[in-house]
């Protein structure tokens, strides 16, 4: 591995060095890198890319990391990674993509994950995405990610892409069986002219279900959002979307929320707030000595922290 | 010594156009060593007034000087760096920022626990329980208050203006509050408010109307205040 790969391992997996426990570390369409124990497992797909993942009964504690990386310029990636998690089970998922991109053609990761989490399985699932390198090509990123959760089981999902990919369409769905417990954290951060757009579609099936989204995005120069949320409450349920961006210079920020309830026990809430920073916010940290610029930027910096 | 020199602030309706005087030919110095009490109606300006002596409205016509130096045109965080310091009427919320991320701001280097405890224990809040609290919806209007309070401490200088520092701490002595300003007593302190206790400490009262305004020594401006005028001006006991 090169020092390229390793800054980009470092930034979208936290990975120093290697991981402890199972890892898969996916570089170019390749595996370059893995570990599987008996207590969570990777195995690779016979019929298409990717691997499955299955965490066995009642391991907790544990964590896998699956990071990719794309380093050669033009290269279009395409990975289905299938994670069964078995009963009792709790770990810590890092996944997470990182293309580096010094040439002039498009290089693309579309990375398809499904979750099956059994009766009272419990996943932290983190995911960050990077763009990095000069070239003029674009860096371009669609996850999907299809989570189904049976009763008593628990995901908690954070997405986090702070910067340099020109492109990206995220699409969440998730159905939610009796007492499921689904938690997703997002944050945005755009620049220049680079496009985000987020889809998440929740169905609340189960009695005691509950979903609670918060995104938080920053956009900057001529850079472009698009949030669409859709919760769907068919059970006695409780859902809360909570949207909130930052609009800056020239860029626009839209929300789009829906919710639907099905059942006459479904609560289900939604809060949207675009603007620019608020001048109050800004004059408070110049009065405590900071300039415009440094107060806005300690202001982003807090609200993506 | 701060000094506000035949200082006028007019606002224009953007719509109308028409122009509307707020404050007329002030001139007012505050003296080092002194509490000033700033009280007056609503709508006389009093707010206006602190908001020109932080640099974030300006005056309309007039001088603002700090030791004989025009500090005018002087922008928010160079008056701050000047050595002024502001506790705000409505403490502003951030998302995201915690109270030991806006005390290292006001501090100038990493807060460490004793200097937070210093600060926050003044204004009677526990550091421990609130230096990672996020200064977002989830704190009460009494403690963003008090943080407030503890930030223009933790920011320190040579001016100190509190508007109407005493709004929403009703649980928390007044005598810790009054004691904060005794604290600050080489400083020059400018405060606004109608509370009795409060105008008792003061050296100076800054009495405002819609009519125009009087400074003068405290006894002086409130010494011969008829009952029914200081229910005007709405005086508050506690």
């Amino acid at each position: 591995m090169n020092s390229i790969d390793k800054d980009l391992l470092a930034q979208v997996a936290d990975l120093h060095s290697v991981p402890q426990g199972s890892y898969n570390i996916r570089k170019n369409g390749e595996s370059v890198g893995r570990a599987s124990d008996s207590d969570i497992e990777i195995v690779s797909k016979k019929d298409k890319q990717g691997i499955d993942i299955y965490v066995r009964k009642n391991v907790k504690n544990k964590s896998v990391h699956l990071p990719v990386i794309v380093t050669q310029s033009g290269f279009e990636d395409l990975v289905y990674n299938d994670f069964y998690i078995e009963s009792g089970a709790d770990v810590v998922i890092v996944a997470g993509c990182g293309i580096h991109n010094s040439g002039d053609k498009t290089s693309t990761h579309n990375g398809i994950h499904t979750f099956h989490l059994a009766k009272n399985a419990k996943i932290k699932y983190v995911e960050k995405h990077l763009g990095l390198g000069n070239g003029t090509g674009g860096k371009v990123l669609n996850p999907v990610t299809k989570i189904i959760m049976k009763e008593g089981s628990v995901c908690e999902m954070e997405t986090v892409q702070l910067g340099g990919v020109t492109y990206s369409n995220r699409k969440t769905n998730a159905k939610l069986g009796k007492g499921a417990k689904l938690v997703i954290k997002e944050k945005i951060l755009t620049t220049d002219k680079q496009e985000a757009k987020t889809e998440f579609k929740v169905e609340l099936l189960g009695d005691g279900s509950s979903v609670e989204v918060v995104s938080r995005s920053v956009a900057k120069g001529e850079s472009k959002q698009k949030f669409v949320s859709k919760i769907v409450g068919d059970a006695e349920c409780f859902g809360h979307v909570e949207c909130d961006g930052i609009v800056l210079d020239k860029a626009q920020v839209v929300s789009v929320p829906e919710i639907e309830a099905k059942n006459v026990d479904a609560s289900l809430v939604h809060e949207a707030a675009i603007g620019k920073i608020a001048g109050e916010q800004l004059v408070k940290l110049m009065s405590l000595g900071l300039t415009k610029e440094e107060a806005e930027a300690k202001i982003i910096k807090g609200y993506l922290n | 010594m701060f000094q506000l020199k035949n200082v006028d602030y007019v606002v224009t309706d953007e719509k109308t156009g028409a122009k509307k005087e707020i404050l007329k030919n002030l001139n007012l110095s505050f003296d080092k060593g002194k509490i000033t009490v700033v009280t007056g109606h609503n709508g006389s300006g009093k707010s206006t007034l602190i908001k020109l002596l932080m640099g974030i409205e300006k005056p309309t016509n007039g001088q603002i000087l700090f030791d004989d130096k025009d500090i005018t045109d002087l922008a928010v965080n160079e008056m701050a760096n000047l050595g002024i310091s502001i506790a705000f009427q409505q403490p502003v919320r951030f998302k995201g920022l915690t109270v030991k991320d806006l005390l290292d701001i006001a501090n100038e280097r990493s807060t460490n626990i004793s200097d937070a405890c210093d600060f926050l224990s003044l204004v009677g809040l526990c550091a421990r329980e609130y230096l990672d609290r996020e200064l977002d919806n989830t704190l009460s209007g009494g403690e963003i208050k008090r943080i407030e309070l503890a930030l223009a401490l933790a920011k320190g200088g040579e001016v100190f203006l509190f508007d109407e520092p005493e709004a929403g701490i009703d649980l928390w002595s007044f005598d810790d509050l009054i004691g904060i300003f005794k604290k600050l007593k080489d400083k020059t302190i400018i405060i606004v408010s109608h509370q009795k206790k409060i105008l008792e400490i003061a050296d100076k009262v800054l009495l405002m109307s819609n009519q125009g305004y009087q400074m003068g020594e405290r006894d002086e401006i409130l010494g011969n205040m008829s009952p029914s005028k200081c229910a005007r001006l709405e005086v508050r006991d506690e």
